[in-house]
This record gives C-alpha cells, structure tokens and sequence, in this order.
C-alpha cells in the first residue's frame, strides 16, 4: 500500500514532464534535431528494439553483477573490520580518501589491465564504485551503536557474534540501504560510462556514442531510455527490499512525518 | 533451572549472614587517564550492601552514580581497588548473569516489538519459546502495557519505554536489580504505582536492589539504607538508614517520614556546600 503510494507521485509527475516535453518540441523544434521528442524516442525504441534489447541485456549484467559483487564485498569488509578496532580506525579512514578517488576515472586505465574488448573492466568499475559506499556506510551502521545497548547485552553476558546480530547488523540496516539506493544510481551511470571507453560494443554504452556520432540522436536517446529502466528496475528493487528487511523503520519514517 | 543454579542457591541460603552480596573496597574510577580529557569519576568508594537490601544512591548530577552502577555491573572495570559481588569478582558475577540491571535511557531495540524486548535476556538465558511468550506476558501486565505487546518502541511514549525496560530487567527475576533513575521519565502517579509494584517484587523474590535516584522522597520511600554521594570525584559522604517498615500510601503523610526527607535533604546540601 504504503510502496505504491509511495510511487504514484514520481509517476505522475513523469507523464505530466513528458507530456510539456513532447508539447513544447511538436511547438519549437519540428526537425526533432538535437533533442528527439518521447514519441520520436519510443518510435526508435520500436524500431531497434533486437539491438536495445541486447545492449540493456549486457549492460544490465554488467551492472548486476557489479551490483552484487561490491555489496557481499562491502558488507564482509565492514564485518570484519568492525571486529578488530585497530583494523577499523586505520582502513576506514583510508577507504573514506580512496572513496575520493573518481573510479569512473580509472576505466581506460582498467581497460588496459582487462582487455579493451572484455566486459570485465566495466564490471570492475562498477564494483569498486559500489563497494566503497557500501563498505564505509556499513561500518559506520556497525559501530555507531548506542552505548546503552551494548552495554545491555553484556550485562546479560551475550558473546560478541550474538551482539553483532542482534544490535549491530540491525543499527547498521538503515545506513546500509542509504549507501545501496545511491550505489544503484552510481552503478548504472558508471557502466555506462565506462562501456564508452571499452567492453562488449554491443552494450549501451557503445550504442548511444556510435548512433550519435551518427547524428541518430532519436536512437542514442532509446539507448539512454533502456540505461534509464534499467536504474529505475534496480531503484525499485532496493525501495521494496528495504521495506522487507526493516519493517520497523518505516514506522519511525511514517512517525517523522516523512513518505 | 539447572542444577548449577540449585547448588548456589543451596550455598547462599547456608551462609546467607555471612555472604554480602556487593563488597566494594577502595573503589576509584578515572576515564581517560593520562589524557587532556581525564575525568576522576570516583574516589575510593567502600560499599558492602547485605542480602535483602534496598540501597539507593543519591547525589548531585555528575557525581558518579551511573559510573557505580556500572562498575557493579563490571561493564567498566575500577582504576583501583576490588569490586565483588556474589562472594566473587564483578566480571564473573556478570557472566553467571546474577543480575538485571535498567538504564538511564530505556535503551530498546526498535528493530524489536515490545514482546521481543522483554524476551530479549530469556531468548539469551534459552529458555523455550513458550515460557518466554508467557512471562513477557506476565512482565507486561506488570508494567500495564498489554495492549502495546505487538507495538515497536518508537510507537511509546519516553514513559512507556521507559516501563519496558524496567520489565525486560524484571523478566529473569535476578537475585540483584540494578537500576539507574529508572522511574525518571514517568509521571507522578504512574511512578508512585511502579514504586509499589518495584517494593512488591523485591519482598516477594527477596532480591537485592541499587537504585539511583535525584528524587529524595522516592529515595526514602523505597530504600533500607540511603546512599549520598558528593560531587566528583564522587565519594560516599554519608548513609543514612531508613527503617519505616512496611510502606504503604500512608507512608507518604507518615511525620517519621518527612523526618528522613529532611534528613537527606541536609545530607544533601552539605555535599553540595
Ligand atoms: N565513558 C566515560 N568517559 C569519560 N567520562 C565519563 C564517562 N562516563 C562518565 N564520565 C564522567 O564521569 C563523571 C560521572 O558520570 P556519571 O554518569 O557517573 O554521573 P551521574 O552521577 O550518573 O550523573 P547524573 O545524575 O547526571 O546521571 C562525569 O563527570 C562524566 O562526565
Ligand atoms: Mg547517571
């Protein structure tokens, strides 16, 4: 109830902007030149729909697996740093300067090391762009623990793993999924990007510069839209999750007055 | 319960005279030795408290009452000096779990329903899902929560949770209750009630209580013995035993009473000079 609620609003006001866009183009730019119309976008969509759908196809796994890869990353990292003290106040601060680091930067340089043509350095990237988030965002969830609470469970003499499950990992679940909604947009972008520098050229990546380098902007625009379902998919995913693994932060959310 | 809870029962009924349940000698507590934040917390603290006591300590904010509790309870260990409590070092006594203890803050989890807060020391204590269930139940009728039993914390008020947690220390009947302003965040007659409902236990289970407290009235009300703490570095200045026998509602307009009030009250404006 509260999820659908949730996204009506952003829906609404997507057919509302698409509606103006479309208006506003049919009135000022018949050509459809630099900026295609919706109608023009979903028509080349149509038209190449094979080609797009392989791209979003390969993309979507770079991203995914990405995806997957940086976060069991990033939550192992956090575990285990978290354990050790010594570990946690001289990796973090380090990991929150090489966080600094624009990864998407690196992907000519990670091409060299994967190969131009391997989707391999793409995942990469999306990897180390997610993982670093993950993992800061994480440990501060670990450790930024009411003393109270800790202190709690050592007055009834609860071993350290029993405290990590049952007041660690909890305190850590909001933290963690802030870090995921902004690695999920981060991840699609940095594919993305990154497949403009190298990887498969059937992605998206190379599909949106080829086509406008052939001034098929309608076509370099159906690429951006699969690119752009693919985030909005993802986005959902974690929206949903989020809801499941913390039913009770959403009673504090809905307390505080926010959606 | 296990038979290794039998044999000590059977050894504290047998040398109940002789055994105190808390012995602090020669107690300090510095945070931060050494460093520019340095804080004498406490200054050679001696305590003993018998078998059966209802000690409360009382003393201006920040003179280290929450810092004892916490050294009984062997979540920081003494700069100096011994701490025992059950006839053995505080750290083992904390891991036999021989006692309950509340916090300042109610300290809930939000991730947890009300239920599962107060079942949270038995799921710890394996006890079965059943049992469990049962004396949640019975904590909650206690504490006159029943009808939040499914709620989450962040749906209670600060006095409501702060109820919660005085049952989620209640709920494995521990032989020592260590409580730190427990009643703070409740209002006056929701707070007079769980006084009584706090005395009730105690003479029923014939448990040990420290009790913190900033109220002088409730200090007197409750305890067998006063404790008056000065400011920090915080020492005992000064005890003051309290025999009104059985309390009751009329114990509150009861003359032998105000005496003791006005009794700590000079104890306590002496301390604070
Ligand atoms: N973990 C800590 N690290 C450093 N200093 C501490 C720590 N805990 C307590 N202190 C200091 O020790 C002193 C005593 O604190 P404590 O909490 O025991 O006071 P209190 O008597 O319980 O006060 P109140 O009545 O306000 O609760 C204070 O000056 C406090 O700043
Ligand atoms: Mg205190």
């Amino acid at each position: 109830m509260n999820t659908l609620k949730g996204f009506s609003a952003p829906i609404v006001t997507g057919v509302v902007l698409f509606g103006l866009w479309e208006g506003v183009l049919t009135l000022l730019n018949p050509q459809g030149f630099v900026l295609p119309a919706p109608s023009e976008i979903v028509g080349a969509l149509i038209d190449n729909w094979d080609e797009v759908y392989q791209g979003a196809r390969i993309t979507g796994f770079v991203v995914g697996s990405g995806l997957i890869a940086g976060i069991i990353l990033g939550i192992l990292a956090a575990l285990l740093v978290t354990r050790f003290r010594t570990a946690n106040e001289t990796i973090t601060p380090l990991a929150v300067a090489v966080n600094a680091i624009p990864i998407i930067a690196l992907a000519p340089i990670f091409n060299n090391w994967f190969g131009l043509t391997s989707p391999r350095s793409n995942q990469a990237i999306v990897v180390a762009l997610v993982f670093f988030p993950i993992f800061i965002n994480t440990t501060r969830g670990l450790t930024q623990v009411d003393r109270s609470q800790i202190e709690l469970m050592e007055s009834y003499a609860a071993s350290r793993s029993r405290i990590t499950r049952e007041v660690r990992i909890p305190n850590a679940m909001p933290f963690f999924f802030t870090a995921l909604k902004l690695a999920t947009s981060l991840a699609v972008i940095a594919a993305i990007v990154a497949e403009y520098f190298g990887g498969r050229q059937d992605a998206l990546g190379p599909m949106i510069t080829q086509s406008a380098g052939l001034t098929r902007y309608d076509e370099a625009w159906a690429a951006v839209l699969a690119g752009t379902a693919i985030g909005a998919v993802l986005y959902f995913a974690v929206i949903v999750l989020e809801r499941v693994a913390m039913p009770w932060h959403s009673l504090i959310r809905a307390q505080e007055g926010e959606t | 319960m296990s038979e290794e809870s039998a044999v000590s029962e059977a050894m504290s009924t047998g040398e109940a005279e002789s055994q105190l349940v808390i012995d602090i000698r020669g107690a300090t507590k510095v945070f931060n030795p050494g460093r520019s934040n340095q804080v004498e917390a406490l200054a050679e603290i001696d305590l003993a408290v018998e078998p059966g006591e209802f000690i409360t300590l009382i003393g201006p904010s920040g003179c280290g009452k929450s810092t004892l509790l916490r050294l009984i309870a062997s979540l920081i260990p003494p700069s100096s000096g011994s701490v025992q409590v059950n006839a053995k070092p505080a750290e083992q006594a904390r891991l036999d779990r021989d006692y309950g203890m509340a916090f300042q803050t109610a300290g809930l989890f939000d991730w947890r329903s009300v239920t599962k807060n107060i079942e949270l020391p038995l799921e710890l204590m394996g006890w079965s899902k059943g049992d469990r269930r049962r004396r949640a139940a019975e904590m909650l009728e206690l504490v006159k929560l029943s009808e939040f039993a499914k709620h989450h914390p962040s749906e209670l008020s600060g006095g409501m949770q702060q109820r919660v947690a005085i049952a989620r220390a209640l709920a494995f009947s521990p032989s020592l209750l260590l409580m730190d302003e427990p009643f703070g965040a409740l209002d006056e007659m929701t707070r007079e009630h769980m006084q009584d409902e706090l005395l009730r236990i105690w003479k029923e289970t014939e448990t040990t209580v420290v009790f913190v407290t900033h109220s002088i009235p409730e200090a007197v009300y409750l305890s067998t013995r006063v404790v008056v703490m000065s400011p920090r570095p915080g020492t005992i200045a000064s005890t003051i035993s309290v025999d009104l026998g059985d309390r009751s509602a009329a114990t509150r307009d009861d003359p032998a009473f105000f005496k003791k009030v006005t009794e700590v009250r000079i104890a306590l404006r002496e301390v604070e000079g």
